[in-house]
């Protein structure tokens, strides 16, 4: 197997000629969708009136929710995502009606003579304006654990504080787009870049009010996806596929990027309230925190979101009193989604946030504390709040590592040594951990599928549920296909993800991609094999008394134990010298009328959640890493320099290295741009003002420090997941968190060491403005909250 | 007689587009006629997946491939040009073995995920490659929120070595070298009409002001790094644009002992190297111009053109006391860019006229010994962002250190690029002393009342413009 194979799409990258949704071949006759854009946050519908657009040469029809043959909603989980609002608009730029018309042009000039009149109502826009209002889409979620009041009351130091955290735009390359085919007999193919094909599908059948058997939906690639397009591909696609219906012509439609930004959900900003116990020693006692996501309009995934919060605000540590609370708020916004974490993110800023404090309450170094806290041993100390014990704790090893590869001790003397010569620059470096857990928490979705289909030429179609969004997943599919095949990866073609090729798949999301799907393609390998292997026997001369038996297994495991599949061929193990081609044993099992085309299956084993206790084994593993970051902020600007990353990240048995460190670094890239530059800001009308990469900013290269280490854990192999590997989608994302503490260690050593501060409220993002406005409240000693908002409200103009 | 098509080279394959608009991106004309390989992830300039390859001339007139964004050039803008784009660099039914060098590097690194970036990459890459410098900068104008960018840097390092280990550029036989080697350098001149548009690019700076006095509602169209986006996102039509890129007297750089005088045309990319050393607050403020792709288009004179209150250069212009050469067909006129712009987004420009050149003086102000000067920027990110502050500063010592001349210049302010002058006339005469800048900072506190929108507050633009001076202090004397 090769190791360290570049994407398989790498080369299709690199000349432009990879194809995505909607840079397809048009079709004859395609019609493009522009939509109507509600310019109020909250606000009744008075008067909808569309007779003006249709003076607009190429306009082919205005649709609007009268339009909607099936069900007028793209709720995921509940139903209560109307797709075209009949009276009630919930988000500025909400899509009011979409028009349809030959080119993009005509739609964009249809759509803004459309003219829709209404009446404002106040809206809702931040957490605390939902508090105050009581404005929830859920009761709320408890997980308990211990006697957190008791355990407070009686504590030996307590704190109580807030935090809260922006939300983030996916910001994917390649904008939302689908396309929908119609083929004149009442089924649609649709072409979509989304994550979960099978949801499409589903929601596509129940807008149009067909059966899903009628709806095909394909995924090519996407060119990122990040959560992204869990859910927010559906109500395009629909829309496309209503327009497809009514005109009986393809349709097509990809969002600019500015209506991406706007009408797209995003991560969940989060307020977290806390009140935390603990000892002159730094343990932690008890903890008793709110965490408030602020959900948008729609419900979508917030549950599962929040609840993946509730879930990681342990990260690494051990609490032995434990309640955590969630509420999820309805607002005025674009209905937040998922995005890289699920949560889990926001629920580790608030214990890290937490830890921080403690810490500098203490006058104890954080990576003291941190490590004091951590899970240990085994039974009670190695089980998290939701009664999951740990079963392959790594988190000291890493963390061990970490600090080793990073000459964390060293370095820390040598910046102190730094910041006691320069006044106006101070330097420094932090180290924090992640534990993240691995399966979707809804049981159900822990499942998936593959279809193997191979030609009498000795060439393959691998199928699997699982979308490619630059991951790698299919590069790993394929690797693992032929490794258990024992085949090239040359005769493969990965086919692009449909769902009348596997079907009832889940989204590719949780970073659970691999290893569902990868069990379930070698699953369907080796079905195949196991009909080859007769086949393969008698055409090696190999009678059944020449196998040899092992004590208690069938004669099939026998012969599949005698039998080498390796090298594009298939050889004898007792006779090394008799062996066949690939190809000559599939020619022969098309002629003995063997099937060479077979489904595999997978479930993951062992899992639990009871929703109502909050309790159970929701995970089937968790995932760990540690990182090392070291920056410099500039007392005069707030601005900050990145200096140094290091970090060790446990994949498991690597299936891939390239892709999986390609994963890491890019996990904490989009991470650190989350914490420190990308700001969301909304103006008092509810209108998201950072709608393009001109006032939304991410990350460039000139961010990225020269020195950058990622360490994959050696010997790390995970049993029971695909070949040893274990995930490795979001759990880098976190690592990113380090550099947050470092900046607010870096901020800290503005004040002479016996002054410094034992509470660093910064906001998160860290903005050069949120820096140096944090710096000065400290040495104004005044409360910050006063002066720094994270997102600042901005006056319309 | 037909009307002159609209005519350039795409993969080294003439085309002639008859009735199409010229004010249509290249972008959108890639994609109209299925030229998917370049993509569109913003359509404002900030992303760099449309980046494809341009024919230009380097500081010394040379042929140069230089790296542009295609969803802000216009397709009159690029008539007589020379393009490349991603599909350019293969063969159709080519081996993996026949990849540029910069894409290879790219697919042995695992510098894409997604992909959708790539395209971009490779051709920002792809440029840098024939100049010999492959770095973060050739791609700072890049964005990809996949890899992180560390494969990619690994990409450049390996071309890098690759080069160094070669001992040359390109290999033997390497075509785009060669067709580098047999490049035209001059634009012609261009009078092309659609059905509703006309575009004009003159050789001649006579003519340009005989076409303005006709039409002095014509669009004068330098870099198009700002007009652009109103075409890339259709937001207003343009009738008739006049290009600004073949007029010898704006694509000029004279130096003589005493001053620098700049046309207004130049790109930014050529002022950046050809003035290089000369004006270290000029220098600085170019480094964190936009990114690549934009300042090998944009210019000095579109910068002061746009009369926008958060331009870069003005603030180094006004700290270095520039001029400005203005025409018009009943004459020109020699203006101090501090009397240039008159109001948010107004200046003293008359229908028909047109900035010529800029000049900088070279000599300290009269009585001095020596100068200090710098300028900075700061944004939310530090790479490729419109400033929220940005400084420059000029001072002037004379023998006993005192200030003898001040130029405290910033951006994002107020309503145009602004002095804060009552704070220069403080200064003089005062030593140049931290004593002398902590006093002087309560006072710039208070000289602006700046705005507070979405890329910062009221209150953090005014500790900057504070700050930033005293920075510049501790930096300049340490
Ligand atoms: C991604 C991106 C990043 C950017 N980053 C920055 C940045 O960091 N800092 C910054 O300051 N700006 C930035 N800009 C804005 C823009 O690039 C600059 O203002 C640039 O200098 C404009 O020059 P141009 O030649 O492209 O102007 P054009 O778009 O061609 O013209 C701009 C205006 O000036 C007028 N004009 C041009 N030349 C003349 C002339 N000779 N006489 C009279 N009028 C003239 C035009 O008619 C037009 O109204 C950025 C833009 C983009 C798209
Ligand atoms: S499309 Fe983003 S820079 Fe052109
Ligand atoms: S590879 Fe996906 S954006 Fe760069």
């Amino acid at each position: 197997m090769n190791h360290r194979r570049s994407h398989e799409s790498a080369v299709g990258h690199v000349t432009g000629k990879a194809i995505y949704t909607d840079e397809q071949r048009p079709l004859l006759g395609m019609l493009s969708i522009y939509p109507v854009i509600a310019p109020h946050a909250h606000a009744r519908i008075t008067r909808l009136d569309t007779a003006a657009a249709y003076e607009v040469p190429g306009l082919v029809r205005v649709l609007t929710a009268a339009d909607v043959p099936g069900v007028n909603d793209t709720g995921a989980i509940v139903q209560d995502e109307v797709l075209f609002p009949t009276d009630t608009v919930s988000y500025w730029g909400q899509a009011v009606a979409w028009a349809v018309a030959e080119t993009e042009t005509a739609a964009r000039l249809a759509a803004a003579k459309v003219q829709v009149e209404y009446e404002p109502l106040p809206p809702i826009l931040t957490i605390q304006d939902a508090i105050a209002t009581q404005n929830f889409h859920t009761s709320p979620q408890v997980i308990r654990r211990g006697a957190p009041q008791s355990a407070l009351e009686t504590a030996e130091l307590r704190l109580t504080g807030e935090v809260e955290m922006n939300g983030q735009d996916h910001f994917y390359l390649e904008t939302q787009a689908s396309w929908v085919i119609p083929d004149g007999e009442g089924h649609y193919q649709v072409y979509s870049s989304t994550q979960h094909p099978t949801e499409t599908q589903l929601i596509v059948a129940r807008v149009l009010g067909i059966t899903s058997n009628q709806v095909t939906v394909t995924c090519l690639r996407m060119g990122g996806g990040f959560g992204g397009k869990e859910t927010q591909a559906n109500p395009f696609a629909c829309v496309a596929a209503i327009a497809a219906q009514i005109t009986g012509r393809p349709v097509r439609v990809k969002l600019n990027r500015q209506h991406d930004m706007m009408l797209t959900g995003k991560r969940h900003g989060f307020l977290g309230q806390y009140q935390v116990g603990f000892t002159r020693q730094g343990l932690i006692t008890a903890l008793d925190v709110d965490l408030y996501a602020d959900g948008g309009w729609s419900l979508d995934l917030s549950p599962p979101v929040l609840m993946r919060a509730m879930v990681h605000i342990d990260n690494a540590y051990y609490i032995p009193n434990l309640e955590v609370r969630g509420q999820i708020a309805r607002t005025h916004k674009a209905s937040n989604t998922a995005f890289r974490g699920f949560g889990g993110p926001q629920g580790m800023i608030v214990i890290e946030e937490i830890i921080d404090r403690i810490a500098r309450t203490l006058k104890l170094s954080p990576e003291l504390v941190r490590e004091r806290n951590f899970y240990h041993g085994s039974g009670e100390t190695n089980t998290t709040h939701y009664g999951q014990e740990i079963a392959d704790n790594r988190i000291q090893r890493v963390w061990q590592e970490a600090q080793m590869n990073a000459q964390f001790l060293e370095r820390k003397l040598a910046i102190a040594q730094f910041n006691s010569t320069h006044a106006y620059q101070k330097r420094a470096i932090a180290i924090t951990p992640v534990k993240f857990g691995i399966s979707f928490n809804k049981i159900q979705y822990n499942q998936a599928g593959a279809l193997l289909l191979i030609y009498t030429d000795g060439s393959i179609q691998l199928n699997h549920g699982g979308t490619e969004m630059g991951q790698g997943l299919h590069t790993k599919m394929l690797q693992v296909a032929a490794r258990t095949l024992g085949v090239s990866l040359s005769r493969f073609r990965m086919m692009p993800t449909s769902t009348d090729k596997v079907p009832n798949t889940s989204a590719t999301a949780a970073s659970s991609g691999s290893d569902l799907n990868g069990q379930a393609v070698k699953d369907a390998c080796e079905t195949i094999k196991a009909r080859l292997a007769p086949i393969a026997a008698q055409l090696l001369l190999l009678l059944p008394d020449e196998i040899p038996q092992i004590n208690g297994k069938s004669s099939e495991a026998d012969l599949l134990q005698e039998l080498i599949f390796a090298e594009d061929t298939i050889r004898s193990r007792t006779y090394p010298d008799r062996q066949v081609s690939f190809e000559a044993v599939v020619k022969q099992a098309y002629c003995d009328r063997i099937s060479l085309s077979a489904t595999g299956y997978y479930r993951t084993p062992n899992l639990s959640w009871n929703p109502e206790t909050g309790k159970g084994n929701p995970f089937y593993y968790f995932a760990y890493g540690a990182a090392v970051s070291e920056v410099e902020v500039d007392g005069f600007t707030g601005t900050f320099k990145l200096r140094q990353v290091d970090i060790v990240h446990d994949v498991g048995e690597s299936l891939n290295p390239l892709i999986d460190q390609g994963q890491v670094e890019g996990g904490f890239v989009q991470g650190m741009g989350w914490l420190t530059m990308e700001e969301l800001v909304w103006d008092n009308q509810g209108r998201l003002r950072t709608d393009a990469p001109s006032t939304y900013k991410i990350p460039t290269i000139s961010e990225i420090p020269e020195h950058f280490q990622v360490h994959l854990l050696e010997r790390a192999s995970q049993p029971g997941v695909i070949y040893g590997s274990k995930a490795v989608g979001e759990p880098p994302f976190m690592l990113a968190m380090s550099v947050r503490e470092a900046i607010r260690g870096a901020i800290a050593a503005f004040s002479p060491p016996s002054l410094e501060p034992d509470h660093i409220p910064l906001p998160s993002p860290a903005t050069p403005e949120a820096i140096l406005m944090t710096l000065e409240a400290l040495q104004q000693n005044a409360s910050s909250e006063v002066l720094v908002k994270p997102w600042l409200i901005i006056e319309n103009r | 007689m037909p009307p002159t098509p609209l005519t350039f080279t795409l993969n080294g394959q003439t085309l002639y587009l008859q009735d199409v608009s010229p004010s249509m991106t290249l972008l959108r004309y890639l994609q109209q006629s299925d030229r998917t390989g370049t993509k569109e992830g913003c359509g404002d300039g900030d992303c760099g997946a449309c980046t494809v390859a341009i024919l230009g001339q380097d500081a010394n007139g040379n042929p140069q491939y230089q790296a542009m964004n295609s969803c802000l050039i216009p397709l009159g803008a690029i008539a007589g040009r020379h393009i490349v784009t991603v599909e350019g660099l293969t063969v159709e039914g080519l081996a993996e073995s026949e990849l540029h060098p910069v894409q290879a590097a790219m697919v042995a690194t695992g510098g894409s995920q997604c992909g959708y970036c790539t395209p971009g990459f490779i051709m920002s890459l792809f440029a840098a490659y024939y100049e010999g410098k492959v770095d973060d900068l050739s791609v700072e104008g890049n964005l990809c929120r996949c890899t992180g960018y560390l494969p990619i840097r690994r990409a450049a390092q390996a071309v890098m070595q690759e080069q160094a280990a070669r001992g040359s550029i390109a290999a033997p036989g390497d075509r785009f070298a060669t067709a580098l080697s047999q490049a035209p350098v001059s634009l012609p001149p261009l009078d092309y009409r659609s059905v509703t548009q006309q575009f004009y690019r003159p050789t001649h700076l006579q003519i340009l002001l005989e076409l303005l006095q006709q039409h002095p509602q014509a669009t004068l169209l330098a870099g198009g790094t700002d007009l652009g986006l109103d075409m890339s996102h259709d937001r207003r039509s343009f009738p008739l644009l006049i290009s600004l890129e073949a007029i010898p007297e704006l694509q000029a750089i004279e130096q003589t002992d005493t001053q620098v005088e700049i046309g207004a045309a130049v790109p930014l990319s050529r002022i950046e190297t050809q003035l290089h050393g000369l004006f270290p607050a000029l220098d600085e403020m170019l480094h964190w111009f936009a990114a690549r792709q934009v300042r090998n288009r944009a210019t000095l004179g579109g910068n002061i053109g746009t009369a926008s209150p958060i331009g870069d250069l003005p603030p180094v212009l006004l700290a270095l006391d520039a001029t400005l050469q203005l025409a018009s067909l009943q004459g020109t006129r020699r203006v101090a860019i501090a009397d240039f712009f008159t109001g948010y987004r107004q200046t003293i420009l008359q229908p028909g006229e047109v900035i010529v050149s800029i000049q900088i003086p070279q000599t300290l102000f009269p009585g001095a010994v020596r100068r200090i000067s710098n300028s900075y920027k700061v944004g939310k990110r530090g790479t490729d962002d419109i400033s929220i502050v940005a400084a420059a500063f000029t001072i002037d010592l004379d023998e006993g250190d005192r200030i003898h001349h001040a130029r405290l210049a910033y951006g994002g302010v107020a309503a145009t690029p602004i002095r804060a002058i009552a704070v220069e006339n403080w200064l003089l005469g005062k030593p140049w002393s931290l004593d002398t800048v902590q006093q002087a900072k309560p006072l710039l506190q208070e000289v602006f009342t700046p705005l507070t929108d979405l890329r910062g507050s009221a209150a953090y633009r005014k500790r900057l413009v504070a700050n930033l001076f005293e920075k510049f202090f501790v930096e300049e004397s340490s």
